[in-house]
């Protein structure tokens, strides 16, 4: 998926979109219309609503309507790092980013500098994918499971100054 | 800054019946954008729109779903910088430490994981989210002084390039990765 991703400017996010990206974080209306119920509270028509959002997606400001899982609540999943050398780092990169089991694969800055999240149906499933990229790649992988979660997640306060 | 005040919903082993998990299944993309999306969503896996709402209303409780509602891509709307923040916390402190950090609105994730020694002494994960370095680095220092953190070991890995990201997919319907 190589969508075109915009720019972010602040300055061309209309007031509507900008309630629609911080407003309704978390409790979507279950109800049998939540974009009316939406729409209700934001002074709009229902339409306007599923429209903006629908840019909003196509944009790349928003992955999607819809829920966050709680970790290990269904299937098993880990964050794993690798401590590569420089030269093979994007070539180990590319290796992890095609298991369709990774969902999040970041570089960062530290001797381990890979760390990506692995999810798949099941305990056996997670570990066969670990070994295979240590297999693969030559470079050992580190398999650092969450033990609890103490995170409570209600969005995240955008800020437009 | 803002502070939630809410405990902390610790994860409530979950019951997934067969229904849950195709629903699970329909909705891990999003949901339709359309007027009546629960009644959508029930249509492609044959479940009534009361019977979605009913199961999505108890995966909330039982935090299987930690939260329904827009899910916007920081990056994109501004926010460039994010740290892994981790932590070396004595064993007994990390619940009470960990609850501390989790309750601020810029920490995303804050999770306990393994220490892997003599690798990696790490025990608490924070992701903490800002629109550049500084402001990265200043969320910090609030944690820190917060939480009483002061004499705590500590490293901040910056992201530097993102290789990948997207939903988890919980129940893909294609084979198994076949690049083996």
């Amino acid at each position: 998926m190589h969508r075109q991703r915009e720019v972010y400017d602040g300055e061309r996010l209309q007031p509507l979109e900008k309630r629609l990206l911080n407003d309704f974080q978390h409790d979507l209306p279950l109800v049998s219309r939540p974009f009316a119920a939406m729409a209700e509270r934001l002074g709009v028509s229902e339409q306007d609503v599923i429209d903006t959002l629908a840019a909003l997606r196509e944009r790349g400001f928003i992955s999607r309507v819809g829920a966050v899982f709680r970790a290990n609540t269904i299937g098993a999943s880990t964050l794993a790092a690798m401590a590569l050398p420089e030269d093979e780092l994007e070539k180990v990169a590319e290796l992890v980013n095609g298991y369709r089991e990774v969902n999040h694969n970041y570089q960062r800055e530290h001797r381990f500098n890979l760390w990506f999240v692995v999810t798949a149906e099941d305990e056996a499933a997670l570990r066969r994918v670990l070994d295979d990229i240590e297999t693969r790649s030559g470079h050992a992988v580190l398999h650092l499971p969450m033990l609890a979660d103490y995170h409570i997640d209600l969005g995240f306060e955008l800020q437009w100054t | 800054m803002k502070v939630t005040r809410k405990a902390p919903r610790w994860p409530v082993p979950a019951v997934l019946d067969g229904d849950d998990e195709a629903l699970i299944t329909a909705i891990q993309g999003g949901l339709p954008l359309v007027p009546e999306p629960y009644a959508e969503l029930g249509r492609r896996i044959g479940l009534s729109e009361d019977e979605v709402i009913a199961r999505l209303r108890r995966l909330q409780e039982t935090g299987v779903i930690k939260r329904l509602g827009v899910v916007v891509r920081h990056h994109e709307l501004g926010y460039r910088a994010n740290a892994m923040t981790v932590w070396d916390i004595p064993d007994d402190q990390v619940d009470t430490l960990g609850a501390c950090m989790g309750r601020f609105e810029f920490v995303t994730l804050c999770y306990r994981r393994p220490r892997r020694l003599p690798d990696w002494p790490y025990n608490l994960f924070t992701m903490i989210h800002g629109r550049d370095r500084d402001e990265v680095q200043a969320n910090i220092a609030l944690l820190v002084r917060e939480c009483g953190l002061e004499h705590i070991a500590h490293e901040v890995l910056f992201s530097r390039r993102r290789f990948k990201q997207r939903g988890a997919l919980y129940h893909a319907p294609e084979p198994a990765h076949g690049g083996t």
